[in-house]
């Protein structure tokens, strides 16, 4: 039986939004599947924020459509609310409350959803519950801010870069809640300046950069794109380096870039390249300081698209 | 594909009304902050206090004068040691310039070889004035005067017309503003700052709703403090409530909506705190002056008076005044009564139009 398109649980066109002369997004086109887990993905001042906000009804577009859950926002906008689940970035929920009554009052706001029980198992803040919010850790309020989000049982959950600040366990606590989300059929949209956040969580991801969607696919469909089989990445001491055109000339490679101190290529098999590469630098005279090698990833993808990195402290 | 979704049934057991929830908020986020409870409960009693014991009622304090040594005058020196309401020293003629220069006395007298007095002092004080004039009355009736009108004298220290009866409605009302105005300024600016209002306007929660819940939470904590100043001013300095009860209520409701609506709207736009108290500041100290909070408006001048009357202030202090004071009948205070009102209406149209939510 050949498989109809599933529905949009988003669908966005020809979004543009400037905040006086400063372009945020421009031309945008986005359509999220249910139940599938989205990602935009792209460096900070991406635009990322204003999509995802102008997607929540909480800011207007200067030009475009948003559709979502097959509504839209001047007409049926208190009827979505109570469908969607926000998570925004840097929200400080009331310090003086506790974890349960905190959730007990986003209940409140919603004609029906989760119980304050159910939701709190769900993030495992049990052992928190009567602790009042200014005493829980980072990973912690983000983890209440995301019970906040799906107290109201919602059918589309928006979260603004979730992660970003956490320690490592925090992350893979929210990826889990994200995960159990996606599971239950729930469609997600979220935004990360994390390629291994994108890469684990997400279905498919559109790479957006000056307010501008550059590639959508799965990420394995991105990383394949590229063509290479690995990543070297290597450093050399002393001077003259080497100049590109003698790396792009070695067994395999299909691009070469220079990022800081060392070199980063895309080959199509490193076991061939490597070779090549240790007689070229042993014919120069330059000692190899680092040689490394990775599967491409989605900040390989960004990288050799927009010639820069994706993070700021990459 | 996902049945286990589409079948579930949303539950709406365990919930209870949005506005009970925001009003407990309300509730939790002030008595868990111990300062705001001080400076709502504590401290105009501590104010009251403070006024009471520096302006209570004493009895009229005597004349301290010198009397230069070496007199020749020997009847008025005598008359002036046994009158009441004069303290004298006998001092020589240098000690006693000193100690009218430092004001440890409001008069010195010469008496003359020739039968008379001199005074010495400084017109602009006004303890020497009165010394003057007590010491004048004695000297002269000691040389004989006669009062020519017989006087009869009867002595007030009624309740109602002391400084404490003035000042307790004063603090009440004071109390009242500052409460309404910073109660609800603060919460909302801080709201604002850390993204709250944002997170909750993203929810579908009534904005109404949650602005009312300042308000209901702000007519409850209005009980516990209108009890505790009135209380203590009639327990301890006797301040008498002599208007009727249902008109003091209507009153004290009024001005806390009316500075209430007064808060939302000096909160409306403003996204910092430090913003925010600036023009708590602008919108307040005006008020704590002009009002009639710890002195009758009536001193400034008449070309002030429209922009005084004019006060939220000034009508509620005046309102609350000619309740407990006097007594008042309703229509005695409708004026006042309506022009709360009017700020009560004008400040939320304006509040809601301006309101920032982001």
């Amino acid at each position: 039986m050949p498989a109809s398109p599933p529905p949009a649980a988003l669908a966005v066109r020809g979004l543009r939004k400037a905040y006086g002369d400063v372009v945020a997004i421009q031309a945008l086109d986005l359509e999220v599947y249910s139940g599938e887990c989205f990602g935009l993905l792209g460096p900070n001042g991406a635009g990322k924020t204003t999509t995802i906000e102008i997607c929540e009804g909480l800011l207007a577009p200067d030009a475009g459509t948003v559709e979502v859950l097959g509504k839209q926002w001047s007409r049926d906008g208190k009827a979505l609310r109570s469908r969607l689940g926000i998570a925004l970035q840097e929200t400080q929920l009331s310090e003086k409350l506790t974890v349960e009554e905190s959730v007990r009052l986003f209940r409140s706001f919603y004609p029906s959803g989760r119980t304050v029980d159910e939701v709190i198992g769900l993030v495992q803040l049990d052992e928190k519950r009567t602790a009042r919010v200014g005493t829980l850790s980072g990973g912690q309020k983000q983890r209440l801010a995301v019970a906040c989000a799906l107290v109201g049982d919602p059918d589309l959950l928006f979260l603004d870069e979730p992660t970003t600040g956490l320690d490592p366990q925090s992350r893979r606590q929210l990826w889990d809640i994200i995960d159990n989300f996606r599971n239950e059929g729930g469609t997600t949209v979220l935004t990360t300046h994390y390629m291994d956040e994108a890469e684990r969580l997400c279905d498919r991801v559109a790479i957006v950069d000056h307010g501008k969607v550059i590639s959508l696919g799965t990420p394995r469909a991105l990383i394949a794109s590229l063509g290479a089989g690995h990543v070297i990445e290597f450093g050399v001491a002393g001077s003259p380096d080497v100049d590109e055109p003698t790396l792009l000339a070695l067994a395999g490679v299909k691009s070469a870039r220079r990022a800081g101190g060392s070199w980063a290529l895309q080959v199509t098999a490193a076991h061939e390249t490597i070779p090549a590469l240790l007689g070229a630098l042993a014919s120069r005279g330059l000692p190899l300081t680092e040689l490394r090698t990775h599967s491409p990833t989605l900040e390989d993808v960004f990288v050799t698209l927009t010639g820069r990195s994706l993070r700021d402290d990459a | 594909m996902t049945p286990d979704r589409a079948s579930r049934v949303k539950s709406k057991a365990g919930n209870t009304p949005a506005i009970g929830q925001l009003t407990l908020a309300r509730f939790r986020e002030f008595y868990r902050e111990p300062e705001a409870v001080f400076w709502v409960f504590i401290f105009p009693i501590l104010l009251a206090a403070g006024l009471g014991i520096a302006f209570r009622n004493r009895p009229a304090e005597a004349s301290r004068i010198a009397i230069v040594s070496g007199a020749t005058n020997a009847p008025v020196v005598d008359s002036l040691k046994k009158a009441s309401g004069i303290v004298v020293e006998t001092l020589d003629d240098t000690a006693a310039a000193t100690a009218l220069r430092t004001g440890k006395v409001a008069l010195v007298v010469v008496p003359k070889a020739d039968g008379g007095v001199e005074y010495r002092f400084d017109e602009a004080r006004p303890e020497s004035r009165t010394a003057r004039m007590v010491v004048d009355r004695v000297v002269q009736r000691a040389g004989g005067q006669k009062d020519p009108v017989p006087v009869a004298e009867t002595k007030l220290s009624e309740r109602g017309s002391r400084y404490n009866d003035f000042v307790v409605p004063g603090l009440l009302g004071m109390n009242l503003m500052g409460s309404g105005i910073w109660g609800i300024g603060f919460a909302i600016v801080d709201a604002r700052k850390k993204k709250l209002l944002k997170r909750l306007i993203s929810t579908p929660m009534s904005r109404a709703e949650y602005l009312a819940s300042f308000l209901f939470f702000r007519l409850a904590l209005l009980v516990i403090e209108v009890a505790t100043l009135i209380g203590f001013g009639a327990l301890v300095f006797g301040v008498p409530l002599r208007g009727s009860v249902l008109q003091l209520v209507t009153i004290c409701v009024l001005s806390s909506l009316a500075f209430g609506g007064l808060g939302l709207l000096v909160a409306s736009r403003a996204r910092t705190v430090e913003g925010a108290s600036g023009l708590m500041n602008l919108v307040m100290v005006p008020m704590w002056v002009f009002s009639g909070v710890f002195f009758s408006s009536g001193n400034f001048p008449q070309a002030a008076q429209p922009f005084i009357q004019a006060l939220p202030l000034t009508a509620v202090n005046d309102a609350l005044r000619a309740n407990m004071l006097q007594g008042a009948s309703w229509g005695m205070v409708s004026h006042e009564l309506a022009l709360i009102a009017g700020w009560l209406v004008v400040c939320f149209t304006l509040a809601l139009r301006l309101f920032r939510w982001r």
